[in-house]
């Protein structure tokens, strides 16, 4: 009987072993496993047996159950994996095709430089303030200390509509504005951004352009200094052209700062050695700055016996030009989208 | 201002180099455009022809043998004025002159060691130079060293510096204004003038008169010079005219301008035996005619100057001399003018006419005892180098102010503005320099300015003076310290942009000035086109009201320029004149044409509905969800396809545009929108609220109906949701069908609409007789059919 036993046990062992389909394993399960299974009826045959060969014989029955249980249970896993790579061998795709593209735009070059001056001032507590580009005479010249005849006019040939209206020459205009709606006895830290337009296309300047504006004015006794517009400038300049800037102030004339200046930064192209960029002087201009004039805070309500401060104005395109290294001025505004699609990330 | 060093050099000492000087001037103010030498070119020497044989292989060329010190030298030339005997200008090998480097070489065969030179190879612009020079190289005197340094020998040796001056700094349009500046950087004392001459016969105050007869001159000198011998001026004066940029006429002539260039103040010379016994200086009137000395004829009005013998105009004061009292050859005696006119008013006449060294000088003001130096430096040199006999006595008309300035500054004043630790010792010392006189008075400092510094009226200007001087390189840099407080920035307009971009637009930034055709293009709104007063061109003579014109224009650009897939939009202003009004308004414009997006086989091209869904994203991620509809216009709108347009309505008005453009005006599939966001943004929004999430499951149910082709989704998905009640949450077309199976004109339209509801999961008994109502509403609205 024993021998009968082990001689099925092989015969099971052999036979799951060859099978390679699930449903045959089925088919050996029901075969030896099964109530009408070989093992099955010998444990029926049982009865002829004495009571004391009854439980060794059924110990043994047990076991070899128990094994070819295992046996099936085991080659049922190495099935259904055979199946399942079977499966996935057939999705398998060529993951190198081109995915399907999902659209990305993109932000003009002008546009993120304008975001990251006005983070950087939104940081350091300047409100960002925007005015209208159709502007008036008064808000763009007149109050900003230029009267009619001024010769300091003829450095902005602009483009008038009216005698009175006008596309704004210069984001300063906003200053004007500015400190009109602060009432004459509140602080200002305000920058303003925006589209500027004069009356000259060339190589290097468009008619349209962009700048940035900024307007600190405290009481006196804060002290509102040329060393903090200084000091503000560096950080500015620093943060947009690198650690390494360098600024000089070069004393100038505008109507509307007093003392004023023209700022230097370290040319950005050779670093300061000289270049045809910096015209072999190692200097490029970008900024005009100055402690805001006593009869533009007069005009525009403002106490100059009580109040002080300074402001400051550059030109946005050149700085965006520098920062991505475009070589002509002209791609800002022909919007070719091959040079649009080349500014469609992120940056730090 | 050019600054001849060599000009400049008579009234200040300057012991440092070229480049230093333009740095050092460029630090405290004065920004230079170049520094150079007059005559740029090296290696130069002179030489002397001594034998000049006609080129064997040439009907122009000589070949010369040329002495030029240490040796003699083969030199072909091509000039025609070569000839033996003569000495000239030699370039030897190896010089760099402005067009071209010298080397040894054969010409036609023949040795050529070096090249005589014409003045303008050497870098002298043919305007300065004689009919002689234009045509040939240049001979020099028969004093000239062999082997030395013809630029020397000339005189030419000056050095240049071009400067761009502050329009407030009108003093340093003069030599003498920049010897002061110069000065005051070096701390060097600046010489006088000379201005000393004879005088003789009776006083021209018995013989001549000076009338105004206007406000806008405050200054009018007049003296006559007699017997004055017209010829060439001496060459340090030409040769400085040079330097400076300045023609060399006649000495008469040349005098006038070298005194202008010295002093600052315009001269003005008349021949005084075509001129009469008066001079009267009044406003022209209206229509008034005069021939100026370029031979034209002005015509005048009343904001121009005029200088009149007394009958008629002679002049335009400050601007331009007149044609028949002009110096000429014939010129025995001069009636010099040394005046002051109104600057606004000799501005606006020579931005008619002409600008010019002297109307600039009026333009930035003048300093009146310059006025009356410049009288006696002018009758000085007369004398000297034109053989002048100056009469006696000056008539003169004078309201000017000549008081200097004087002006209270405390070391506080100045730290204060500049931030800076300045000490009084050191503040004199500025305005010492400068040629100022500073008192110290305990705590005030009284600064009194010379009436030549006319940009000087305030407080902040002693201070700017301080700073220049002083220089901000010493000071350091630091941060306002103001009331702590966050800075504000209202950032819609970059989460529009940036949603833009995030669907899959480019940002981009054209021009706002379009053709005045374009200008109502795109819109039926009504205003008044804003077009330039002086426009640089046509093309760009107007502000938009509508951005689209911008962008079709980049559109335009792009296609011709093979890029076919174009995608942008802009965030900018729109102009509007609407009645008296003036305005702009902030508008988002797009435009769409071709790719919108690519992939193996999942392109998808733009069509009406692409852009559409590009201005609900929009209109959604504002806020407005549910609170817009698209519109057929009322009136067409010439630009748009007619079938494929909509207006934007946002809670009940129109706020922008979106369609087609017309296949008449491009061919191409080209969608744009536009939304007015100054409009939008007024709207109100629906606030961002939390709502509780149904935990039972939803039913969907579809039906599809058949109306006539002409109704509107929009009005069948109204319908649909007046009639289904609270529990229908949602409706959306997944269908449109025309065509076979469907009687001509109607259309199969179908709707998946689910329903829900927040505290139990909703029966088929509870929604099939919302359904039967929504049918029978349709039923009754458009005559719909319901598919079976």
């Amino acid at each position: 009987m024993k021998e009968k036993l082990e001689q099925i046990y092989k015969e099971a062992k052999e036979q799951i072993e060859k099978i390679d389909m699930t449903q045959g394993l089925n088919d050996l399960k029901v075969k030896y496993l099964g109530k009408k299974g070989e093992l099955t009826s010998i444990l029926k045959g049982m009865g002829s047996l004495s009571p004391e060969e009854r439980p060794k014989l059924g110990a043994i029955v047990n076991e070899i159950r128990d094994s070819i249980v295992i046996e099936i249970e085991e080659k049922e896993k190495e099935l259904k994996q055979k199946e399942l790579n079977k499966k996935l061998e057939k999705e398998k795709i060529d993951v190198t095709l081109p995915a399907t593209k999902i659209t990305r735009g993109s932000k003009h070059p002008i546009n993120r430089v304008i975001e990251e001056i006005q983070n950087l001032f939104v940081s350091m507590g300047y409100d960002v303030i925007s005015g209208p580009e159709l502007e008036t005479d008064e808000f763009c010249f007149e109050r900003l200390n230029l009267p009619e005849g001024h010769p300091a006019r003829d450095m902005q040939d602009s483009f008038y509509i009216t005698d009175e209206y006008l596309l704004r020459t210069q984001t300063s205009a906003v200053q004007a504005r500015t400190m009109l709606n602060y009432g004459g006895n509140k602080p200002i830290k305000m920058i303003c951004t925006g589209k500027t337009y004069r009356r000259e296309d060339d190589a290097t300047h468009s008619h349209q352009f962009n700048q940035v504006e900024g307007l600190v004015i405290d009481e006196k006794d804060k002290n509102v200094s040329l060393s903090d517009l200084k000091g503000t400038l560096e950080i500015f300049m620093r943060k947009m052209l690198g650690e390494k800037t360098e600024l000089r102030f070069r004393p100038s004339y505008f109507p509307f700062t007093e003392p004023s200046y023209e700022v230097d930064v370290t040319c950005f192209k050779c670093g300061g050695k000289g270049c045809n960029l910096c015209k072999q002087t190692g200097w490029i201009e970008l900024l005009g700055a100055g402690i805001v004039h006593p009869n533009v805070l007069k005009m525009n309500g403002y106490d100059p016996e009580k109040y002080g401060g300074f402001a400051f104005g550059t030109g946005i395109d050149r700085l965006a030009m520098f920062k991505y290294g475009i070589t002509d001025m002209r791609y800002l505004y022909t919007n070719d989208v091959r040079f649009l699609k080349q500014f469609d990330r992120f940056e730090k | 201002m050019k600054l001849s060093t060599n000009f400049v050099k008579d009234y200040v000492d300057i012991d440092v180099d070229l480049k230093t000087l333009a740095e050092d001037m460029t630090r405290v103010g004065n920004e230079y455009d170049s520094a150079e030498k007059l005559i740029p070119a090296t290696k130069l020497v002179v030489g002397k022809v001594l034998e000049c044989i006609p080129h064997p292989d040439s009907d122009h060329l000589h070949c010369c043998k040329v002495d030029i010190g240490n040796e003699i030298i083969n030199i072909v030339c091509g000039a025609p004025n070569v000839r033996e005997g003569i000495k000239v200008i030699v370039a030897l090998d190896g010089a760099v002159l402005p067009e071209i480097t010298i080397k040894k070489g054969m010409i036609r065969g023949q040795e050529s060691n070096g090249m005589i030179c014409a003045l303008y190879e050497i870098g002298l612009d043919k305007k300065f130079l004689s009919e002689e020079d234009k045509n040939g190289i240049h001979i020099l005197g028969e004093d000239a060293v062999v082997g030395t340094d013809p630029v020397k020998y000339m005189g030419l040796d000056d050095e240049v510096i071009d400067f761009e001056l502050t329009a407030n700094r009108g003093d340093l349009l003069s030599i003498l204004g920049m010897a002061y500046e110069i000065g005051a950087i070096y701390d060097k004392k600046v010489r006088p003038v000379d201005i000393s001459h004879n005088e003789k016969g009776e006083d021209i105050n018995k013989i001549f008169n000076v009338k105004v007869d206007t406000e806008n001159c405050k200054l009018f000198l007049a003296r006559k010079a007699l017997n004055v011998k017209i010829g060439d001026s001496p060459d340090f004066i030409r040769n400085r005219l040079i330097a400076e940029g300045i023609r060399p006429i006649n000495n008469v002539v040349d005098i006038s301008n070298y005194v202008m260039l010295e002093l600052g103040q315009p001269l003005h010379f008349y021949d005084a035996d075509k001129l009469g016994d008066t001079i009267q200086v009044r406003m022209a009137y209206s229509g008034e005619k005069l021939t100026t000395l370029d031979g034209q004829e002005r015509s005048l009005d009343e904001n121009d100057i005029v200088i009149a013998d007394g009958k008629k105009s002679i002049g335009l004061a400050g601007v331009m001399g007149g044609f028949d009292t002009e110096i000429t050859e014939g010129t025995t005696n001069v009636i010099i003018e040394s005046a002051i006119f109104d600057g606004v008013k000799v501005r606006k006449t020579s931005k008619k006419i002409v600008r010019s060294e002297a109307s600039n000088r009026f333009e930035k003001g003048l300093d009146p005892n310059r006025t009356y130096m410049a009288m006696e430096r002018a009758v000085k040199l007369l004398e000297q180098y034109a053989g002048a006999e100056i009469q006696t006595g000056t008539v003169i008309y004078d309201k000017s102010d000549k008081q200097d300035k004087t002006i209270d500054i405390t070391s506080k004043n100045i730290n204060d503005v500049l931030g800076a630790k300045i000490s009084d010792e050191e503040i004199i010392k500025v305005y010492e320099k400068l040629g100022f006189t500073a008192n110290k008075n305990g705590e005030k400092i009284t600064v009194t300015v010379p009436k030549r510094r006319l940009d000087i009226s305030i407080k902040e200007d002693l201070i700017e003076e301080v700073s220049r001087i002083y220089g901000v390189d010493n000071i350091q840099g630091t941060l306002p310290v103001t009331p702590m407080k966050m800075g504000t920035i209202d950032k819609t307009e970059r989460e529009i942009r940036n949603k833009m971009i995030a669907l899959g637009l480019n940002d981009t930034l054209p021009y706002i000035l379009i053709n005045n055709k374009d200008s109502h293009k795109f819109t039926n709104d009504k205003f008044e086109e804003l077009k330039l007063l002086d426009p640089m061109t046509e093309e760009r003579n107007t502000l938009r009201y509508s951005i689209i014109p911008s962008l079709y224009k980049l559109y335009e650009y792009n296609k011709s320029h093979y890029v076919k897939d174009v995608n942008i939009f802009e965030i900018g202003k729109g102009f509007w004149k609407k009645e008296d009004k003036y305005g702009e308004d902030l508008k988002l414009a797009a435009l769409m044409t071709g790719e919108y997006y690519l992939g193996m086989g999942n392109k998808k091209n733009v069509d009406f509905y692409v852009i559409k869904g590009i201005v609900e994203e929009i209109l959604d991620y504002l806020g407005y969800e549910n609170r817009y509809s698209f519109v057929i216009p009322k009136t067409e709108i010439a630009e748009f396809h007619p079938g494929q347009v909509a207006e934007i309505n946002v809670n009940g008005e129109i706020v922008g545009i979106v369609g087609r453009i017309h296949p008449a005006i491009c061919k191409e599939l080209v969608y744009v929108s536009e939304i007015n966001l100054e409009k939008l943004l007024a709207k109100k929004t629906g606030k961002m609220k939390f709502k509780e999430i149904s935990i039972y499951p939803e039913i969907k149910k579809d039906i599809a109906i058949v109306v006539d082709k002409n109704i509107t989704s929009d009005e069948i998905a109204k319908a649909i949701k007046s009639n289904g009640g609270k529990l229908l949450i949602k409706s959306e077309v997944f269908d449109v069908y025309e065509g076979e199976n469907l009687p001509q004109g109607k259309k199969s339209i179908a709707y998946s609409l689910t329903f829900g509801v927040n505290d139990r999961t909703l029966t088929d008994e509870e929604v099939n007789p919302i359904i039967e109502k929504i049918v029978a509403g349709l039923e009754k609205s458009f005559g719909a059919e319901l598919r079976r």
